[in-house]
């Protein structure tokens, strides 16, 4: 269980990486796809090394691939609309929110 | 009719209410209705007089208690015995002459109906005291008719003159009273009471300490000494001349200031009881008298001359009571007391005769100066004549009233020689002075043709009384003709009924002296034959200082006035500079305490405010770049902290608290730690925003 275990850490550990370093947000959105897909993996993987009599691993994950879905399209629109406003999408830009 | 005597006294007063609230503006009903009211008041004196004549002089007396204290009563009550019929008499008729005279003298003065109020009021207060049958009831009236006389003479308080002449009066008479009221404390402290007849009769009896006794007379003689300006206080008299010519006439020679008087005769058994006190009585009178005429024969204004006559004439009255109280108090039989209230009575009348004839000359001429008139007897073919009898009268012209009550107090005076050559030399000085008067004023030539050509008699309303006065200055004193059974003398005497006898040598000694006094002013002022002025520049000592009135203005002033005035202000510098130095200091003690507070909350309780203001702004500006507005940071915070959490646990779990060892420890970590998180923030999120910019 280990391998995948490992793999996923990796995985998360490059995807948190991605988000807080990228300036790019589509490039944050892609890292966010990552930490994901960490997360189903070690759901798979658990469920099969640890849980087996049932699927809810299986089936947590493949609700996890579809809001990902769901939520790469919410977060590709907000991305069209910071294109739109700001000529751009890189977060240095983007700080309205601040003090 | 007696027993409603109190009417007599309480018409004028219903006058005075009426016109002070209804009459106010109604001039001429106002003097209408007080000149009613003293006419009838007069009638019922008159009768009142008839029915005590019938009742041989028995007194009548009724009381009720005003106030009872323990067993001692303060009684309001009547008192009509001889002298006090006789009083009411004259009171009411000289006031009904003056009402009547003021519709003319007073006409076109803007306070009119309150003068006529002023009258009123004064007429019940003397009436009052006339009445009056206790000493208390007495002292309220006594004080009521200053205060009258106060208004009275202040009437015509525009002037600074009359404003003056009025306080000087109230003051200087006040001065007496204080004496009066000892006077009567000290008898209601012996006899336990005021009532005037019950403190005769203890007075019988032994209960007062000889000279309590004395003390107490002289206390009561001091109220007539300031009333009667009797000297030492005889100087207001002179000045309250500033008041209207009426108000000089019935206040200021008839009737107020023969209160003194009428306050000696009836407390008389009191001054009988002492003949020290009697005595001081008579030479307080004689000296009056004679200071009073020797400053009358060099004035020049004709009201103040007969100012000092007043004062003059006022002093023989009181000369004769004392005499008479010091003769019988050494046994001897004396008609000082028939003389004294005599006179009393025919000089009230002659000089509020005289009074009134000057205040028409007054009216006719405008001054007062004797030396700017001259030959006024053909202008005025009333008053001069009137006041021509009035002159014969004071000056003692054979079987005038005047002849007949001096010469009564010349017989007072038999016994002492001093007293007698005083007393005649001060006839000869009236009758001198009172017909220098005359020539210089009615006979000779106009010395201001201005004013001779002006002058004019004056209407009939100031005419009449003046002849019914002139009327009364020749025939009222017939009443004391010796030869009369029941005359003046036996009906008003004090102890016993007294008959007096023709003295012959008295009658001639004495009209040699008026008559002579008489002659010289006429060689004087009329024929000239001794130049006036030479002889004031021959005696020009006693010139001035009869001219000074003996300087006893100038006198009170350096003894009393000045060092008064400089007490007063002593007291203002006290209160200047130490109570206002007091008040002020505790001012400016709480301002600066006011500072001082000011400061405090100014820099300390604001600055606390302010302080925790500074500490919150403070960690805010440096915790504000904590929110940068910049997802990234914070999930790099998130990631941050998530794995301290998971070190803190892990060394907790595993290390046993080897690097944090309490709550505090690690809440000082979490502090710092964001604090430098904070600066971190700051160094590496730049400043500048950029703003969104909206598509076109």
């Amino acid at each position: 269980m280990l391998p995948y275990i490992a793999v996923a850490a990796v995985l998360f550990s490059l995807g948190i990486f991605g988000v807080l370093t990228r300036r790019n947000t589509i490039g944050i959105l892609m890292s966010l796809e990552l930490m994901f897909n960490a997360v189903n993996i070690n759901l798979v993987a658990f469920n099969k090394f640890v849980w087996t009599d049932a699927l809810i691993g299986q089936m947590f994950a493949m609700f996890i691939i579809v809001v990902a879905a769901a939520e790469a399209v919410v977060g590709l629109a907000i991305v069209l609309l910071l294109y739109r406003n700001w000529q751009g999408i890189n977060t240095d830009n983007i700080n309205i929110m601040k003090w | 009719m007696t027993e409603h005597s109190y009417l007599i006294v309480l018409l004028p007063a219903f006058s005075f209410l009426m016109i002070v609230f209804f009459l106010r503006w109604k001039e001429k009903i106002a003097s209408l209705f007080s000149i009613a009211m003293i006419v009838t008041s007069l009638i019922m004196s008159i009768s009142v007089l008839f029915e005590t004549i019938a009742r041989n002089g028995e007194a009548y007396t009724a009381s009720f208690t005003m106030a009872q204290l323990g067993s001692f009563k303060l009684q309001l009550g009547l008192l009509i015995d001889p002298l006090t019929a006789m009083m009411l008499v004259v009171v009411t008729a000289i006031g009904t002459c003056v009402e009547i005279y003021s519709i003319g003298y007073m006409k076109d003065d803007p306070r009119f109906s309150r003068f006529f109020a002023y009258l009123s009021l004064f007429l019940f207060s003397m009436l009052g005291l006339v009445v009056s049958d206790n000493f208390f009831m007495t002292f309220i009236f006594w004080e009521l008719v200053g205060l009258t006389s106060y208004l009275l003479i202040g009437f015509w308080f525009e002037k600074k003159s009359a404003a003056d002449a009025c306080k000087k009066a109230f003051l200087t008479t006040r001065v007496g009273d204080l004496g009066f009221l000892v006077g009567l404390l000290l008898i209601m402290y012996y006899t336990g009471t005021f009532n005037y007849e019950e403190v005769f009769a203890k007075i019988g009896m032994d209960v007062f300490p000889p000279a309590m006794l004395t003390l107490a007379a002289i206390g009561v003689f001091c109220g007539a000494i300031g009333k009667s300006a009797q000297f030492p206080l005889h100087t207001w008299l002179p000045d309250a001349m500033e008041g209207p010519t009426p108000v000089s006439a019935i206040v200021h020679s008839a009737t107020m200031v023969a209160a003194g008087v009428y306050l000696t005769a009836r407390a008389m058994t009191v001054f009988v009881a002492s003949a020290d006190a009697s005595f001081f009585v008579a030479v307080i009178g004689v000296v009056t008298s004679l200071l009073a005429a020797t400053i009358a024969l060099v004035q020049v204004d004709i009201k103040r001359i007969l100012a000092y006559s007043t004062v003059s004439q006022l002093g023989y009255m009181i000369m004769a009571l004392g005499l008479y109280g010091y003769d019988t108090a050494n046994g001897h039989h004396s008609p000082g007391f028939y003389a004294g209230t005599f006179h009393l009575m025919t000089h009230a009348f002659f000089k509020s005769l005289l009074f009134m004839g000057a205040g028409s000359v007054i009216h006719a001429v405008h001054t007062n100066d004797i030396r700017d008139m001259g030959g006024l007897l053909k202008k005025m073919p009333i008053t001069a004549p009137t006041f021509l009898i009035g002159s014969l009268s004071i000056a003692g012209f054979p079987l005038t009233s005047g002849f007949f009550s001096k010469d009564e107090i010349v017989a007072a005076t038999f016994g002492h020689p001093v007293f007698t050559v005083l007393t005649l030399l001060i006839a000869f000085m009236t009758a001198f002075y009172m017909w220098r008067l005359c020539f210089l004023t009615f006979f000779g030539k106009p010395r201001d043709e201005h004013r001779y050509e002006h002058a004019h008699e004056s209407p009939k309303t100031m005419a009449y009384p003046l002849i019914f006065l002139a009327f009364m200055a020749v025939f009222v004193g017939w009443t004391g003709i010796p030869a009369l059974s029941h005359g003046f003398a036996s009906f008003v005497f004090h102890a016993e009924p007294y008959h007096p006898h023709a003295d012959w040598m008295n009658y001639i000694v004495s009209s040699i002296v008026g008559l002579s006094g008489i002659g010289l002013a006429w060689l004087m002022y009329y024929k000239r034959k001794i130049d006036p002025d030479k002889l004031a520049e021959r005696f020009k000592p006693i010139y001035t200082l009869f001219w000074n009135k003996w300087y006893f203005d100038e006198l009170y002033d350096i003894i009393i006035v000045k060092p008064i005035l400089a007490i007063g202000r002593f007291f203002w510098s006290f209160d200047a500079n130490v109570v206002d130095g007091a008040v002020n200091g505790t001012a400016k003690v709480t301002l600066l305490w006011a500072d001082l507070k000011w400061w405090f909350d100014r820099w300390i309780v604001d600055g606390a405010v302010n302080g925790c203001g500074w500490i919150v702004r403070a960690f805010g500006s440096l915790l504000k770049y904590i929110q940068s507005g910049r997802m990234q940071f914070y999930g790099l915070f998130i990631l941050f902290f998530i794995v301290a959490a998971g070190i803190y646990k892990f060394e907790s779990a595993y290390l046993n608290g080897w690097i944090f060892t309490d709550f505090l420890e690690v809440t000082t970590l979490f502090v710092i730690l964001i604090g430098f998180l904070s600066y971190f923030a700051k160094t590496i999120v730049p400043e500048s925003t950029t703003k969104p910019k909206r598509e076109e």
